[in-house]
């Protein structure tokens, strides 16, 4: 039996982003984002890897005045496009930024936050997430005794841990992660590691990594950005190892950035 | 988004949008209902009569200059007070006391600010009357002097506060460059830290003076309320434009002739408070500008 | 020269320690002398009877009931209004001309004297919607006056909450008003509370405002709904302190005291409040 390759789960056709102060962070971008892998996106800062992160929740929006030009498909629907509803949107496509931020109240409230905004009141469902969420990011046994603490009483490692579990407590089906261990001791940055190659079976990430060490440890499949153009695009296995483009090399070898 | 919900945000954005909205509204309806019953008082009245000299109602006598002149020497009086006593106490705050004073004298000012304006006139007329009669010599206490007294410790904390604000706000970099170049503490202040924030404290004297000159009670229960002109004004009785309002509004039939000059100085107190504020903010505004650019 | 310098230093910071400490010693021998003169008059009869003789006996309870009435009031209309426009200025607003010009109005309101505000609602409530010399009346006057205060301190009091929360709200699903009211008016509440009370504080120690629009000379009974007119501590003051011949020094000073008293414990709970969170806060 022969399977077909699965479908992508994003595709990114001629993507450009311009910002209401006339610069472009994206040029012409195209790329295929397959699902239940994990997807580095690198390259040297104002490349527009983050600005691409932030296009697959539409959190450039924020930002007033920003233009998209092309398209990016979820599942075959262009979420670009003005009818979509954001909120929806947010909802299926979680995202992990790279400073902690715990929401200033409890990790119990911090965990039933995503649900009880999509209008979950159900207990027993949000104890049940709470729990998956914890126990995916690894944290569960850190935290459950202090589940109504506040977040922010928590060490830096526990709180990146806690946004990545609330995330995962909503049941997105994509994750974004922006440099999510930038501030992270070595010990914690492993843990949030590992759990992603768990959490992948179940989900896409798409991750911003720190270190081009960090892009090669974790991916499957890997972009490399420069000026905000894609220069190269493939497996994992092969990008870091031979790949086919000069700066790709220069930058993977440590010549530049 | 469930319908309910897409409803609810709908609804509720338009509410804190009409809210937002509605500081035009009022501003907008103050300036119409002013204009409604002010203005004929301008057809009903002849100019030389307004411009005139004599306030007598009752002979339909509207001198409007006496009140004009009450309310601007009880101001340039509390001016001459207020200015050197509230800037000295916005550097002393922000430029000389250590930070746990800061703590305490910051609020004491605010307690200055919260005081009821007819508290001021009460402790007025029973304690600076009979001083400043006494003191001056005068026939009567009840003077233009002792309204700008109390109108000094009421706009005193306006100034405080907005040129403790501005000072503050002149970047730390000017202050060590020069105390770098062996600039004792004094000379810093004197020359680089309050030359960089003189917009801002001159704002403050003006938002100051703006609330004193719009000041009713006080004034109204120690300046005596003669409507008169003389060169020596700041010894005797004066009116100023806010007490005739508050004193004489209780007692006019409506749609009177008196009713509308009435409302005609509430248009020129208007009118004024309107000037100096979009002056105060546009000098603030321009002062901000002019930081960011030199920071950046 | 460098002596002199030093010299000049010397002198001047002395002369601006001495202004400012006339400054607060003046604020201090305020207050201080009215506690002194007016806690003599201070009693439970004088706080909780009607006044008699020409008010020149008895006390003055319909005017702490009237001041009461009127800061509720107040508060009523002005918060909410108040409220919601700062979440606009801070959560919604883009920085347009249109929104410039909000703000331009915002502090004209606040710099408007406060007996035009007393004409405007004479002219608006009490005769063109013909609601009288009420409560009602009274209170509406108030409120707009009180809408700046409210604005601008609750709207500093949403800036300061930090922006990351309400990125994170809104890339979890949030919406802008559940991001609003679940994050950013809780964090903010202790100072949106202080400016509150500091600004309902200055409507509870206002005359001028309601001189024509539900301030009473004198009144038997207490108001029995918000159409009648009711007494109120400032003017009463005001009323006892320059238009009774005859009246006892006493009671002036007692009626005085109460005044400072209500005005001054407002200031204390605002002041507790914005202390009591500033330490405990976890940003």
């Amino acid at each position: 039996m022969v399977s077909a390759p699965p479908a992508p789960k994003f595709v990114v056709e001629n993507l450009s982003v311009q910002y209401p102060d006339g610069t472009e962070s994206l040029r012409n971008v195209s790329l295929q984002i397959p699902p239940n892998a994990v997807t580095v996106l690198f390259g040297p800062a104002g490349g527009g890897k983050s600005t691409l992160l932030r296009t697959f929740n539409r959190l450039n929006d924020l930002v007033e005045g920003t233009r998209y030009l092309g398209k990016v498909l979820l599942d075959g629907e262009n979420i670009l496009s003005p009818k979509v509803d954001l909120v929806a949107l947010r909802r299926r496509v979680g995202m992990v930024f790279a400073q902690p931020v715990p929401l200033p109240m409890t990790v119990r409230e911090n965990m039933t936050y995503g649900l009880e905004l999509a209008g979950e009141s159900r207990r027993s469902k949000l104890v049940r997430s709470m729990e998956e969420g914890l126990r995916a990011a690894a944290l569960w046994d850190e935290v459950k005794d202090r589940l109504d603490e506040p977040a922010g009483a928590l060490s830096g490692g526990q709180q990146q841990r806690l946004c990545l579990a609330r995330v995962l407590a909503m049941q997105p089906e994509v994750i974004l992660m922006d440099e999510p261990t930038s501030g992270l001791d070595p010990i914690s940055t492993a843990k949030v590691e590992d759990s992603l190659q768990t959490i992948k079976k179940k989900y896409t990430v798409v991750i911003v990594p720190h270190s081009v060490q960090q892009a090669g440890r974790l991916a499957d499949w890997a972009g490399f950005f420069l000026q905000g153009e894609l220069v190269e695009w493939g497996e994992g296995k092969n990008l870091f190892i031979a790949p086919k483009v000069k700066r790709t090399e220069d930058y993977v070898t440590g010549r530049f950035g | 988004m469930t319908k309910r919900r897409k409803l609810l945000e709908f609804v509720i954005q338009g509410l804190i949008r009409l809210c937002g909205y509605s500081a035009i509204v009022f501003v907008a309806l103050i300036f119409l209902f002013l204009l409604q019953e002010g203005l004929p008082a301008l057809s009903e009245v002849p100019l030389s009569s307004l411009l005139g000299a004599r306030w007598y109602p009752i002979q339909n006598l509207f001198g409007l200059l006496p009140l004009l002149l009450g309310s601007i020497v009880v101001t340039l009086g509390a001016a001459v007070i207020a200015i050197p006593f509230g800037v000295a106490t916005a550097v002393f705050i922000a430029e000389v006391a250590p930070r746990w004073m800061r703590e305490i004298l910051k609020p004491f000012v605010e307690i200055l600010a919260g005081l009821p304006s007819v508290v001021l006139g009460f402790l007025g007329i029973l304690v600076l009357v009979p001083l400043i009669r006494t003191g001056f010599n005068l026939p009567t206490g009840l003077t233009a002097l002792t309204g700008s007294i109390l109108l000094a410790a009421m706009s005193l904390p306006t100034i405080v506060s907005v040129a403790e604000d501005s000072l503050d706000a002149v970047p730390k970099s000017y202050r060590d460059g020069a105390l770098a170049l062996g600039a004792t503490k004094w000379q810093t202040i004197w020359r680089v830290t309050l030359p960089a924030a003189k917009s801002g404290v001159l704002t403050a004297i003006m938002l100051g003076l703006g609330r004193a000159i719009g000041e009713t009670m006080a004034v109204m229960m120690v300046t005596g309320n003669a409507a008169q002109m003389r060169w020596d004004a700041l010894f005797y009785p004066i009116r100023t434009m806010t007490a005739t309002i508050a004193a004489e509004m209780g007692e006019v039939a409506r749609g009177t002739t008196y009713y509308h000059v009435l409302f005609l100085i509430g248009m020129i107190l208007f009118l004024i408070s309107f000037l100096v504020n979009i002056l105060a903010s546009s000098m603030l505004f321009r002062a901000k500008k002019r930081a960011e650019r030199m920071l950046s | 020269m460098r002596i002199s310098r030093i010299v000049t230093q010397r002198i001047a910071f002395t002369l601006l320690t001495l202004v400012m400490a006339a400054t607060m010693l003046g604020i201090l021998a305020i207050i201080a002398y009215i506690f002194l003169k007016g806690l003599p008059a201070l009693s439970p009869e004088f706080i909780f009877s009607m006044p008699t003789h020409g008010m020149r006996e008895g006390g003055i309870w319909p005017a702490i009931v009237g001041t009461v009435y009127l800061t509720l009031g107040t508060a009523v209309i002005a918060v909410p209004i108040g409220l919601l426009a700062a979440v606009y200025l801070s959560e919604y607003a883009s920085d347009s001309p249109f929104t410039r010009a909000i703000r331009i109005a915002i502090v004209n309101l606040a710099g408007i004297p406060s007996v035009v505000y007393g004409l405007f609602g004479l002219a608006l409530f009490v005769l063109f919607l013909g609601l009288g010399s009420s409560i009602a009346a009274a209170c509406l006057t108030l409120s707009i006056m009180t809408l700046p205060v409210i604005i601008s301190t609750a709207e500093e009091a949403l800036r300061s909450v930090p922006q990351a929360f309400r990125l994170v709200s809104v890339s979890m699903g949030g919406t802008r008003w559940q991001t609003v009211w679940r994050i950013v008016l809780p964090q903010a509440l202790p100072g949106i509370l202080t400016g509150v009370i500091l600004g309902l504080e200055r409507a509870a120690g206002e005359t001028a405002p309601i001189l024509f629009t539900g301030a009473a000379y004198f009144l038997p009974q207490l108001p029995k709904s918000i159409f009648d007119g009711t007494m109120a501590l400032p003017y009463h003051l005001f009323v006892i302190s320059t238009q009774v011949p005859g009246m006892p020094v006493k009671i002036q000073y007692g009626t005085a005291l109460v005044l400072l008293i209500f005005v001054l414990a407002m200031n204390l709970v605002a002041t507790l409040i914005r202390s009591y969170y500033r330490s405990r806060r976890q940003w």
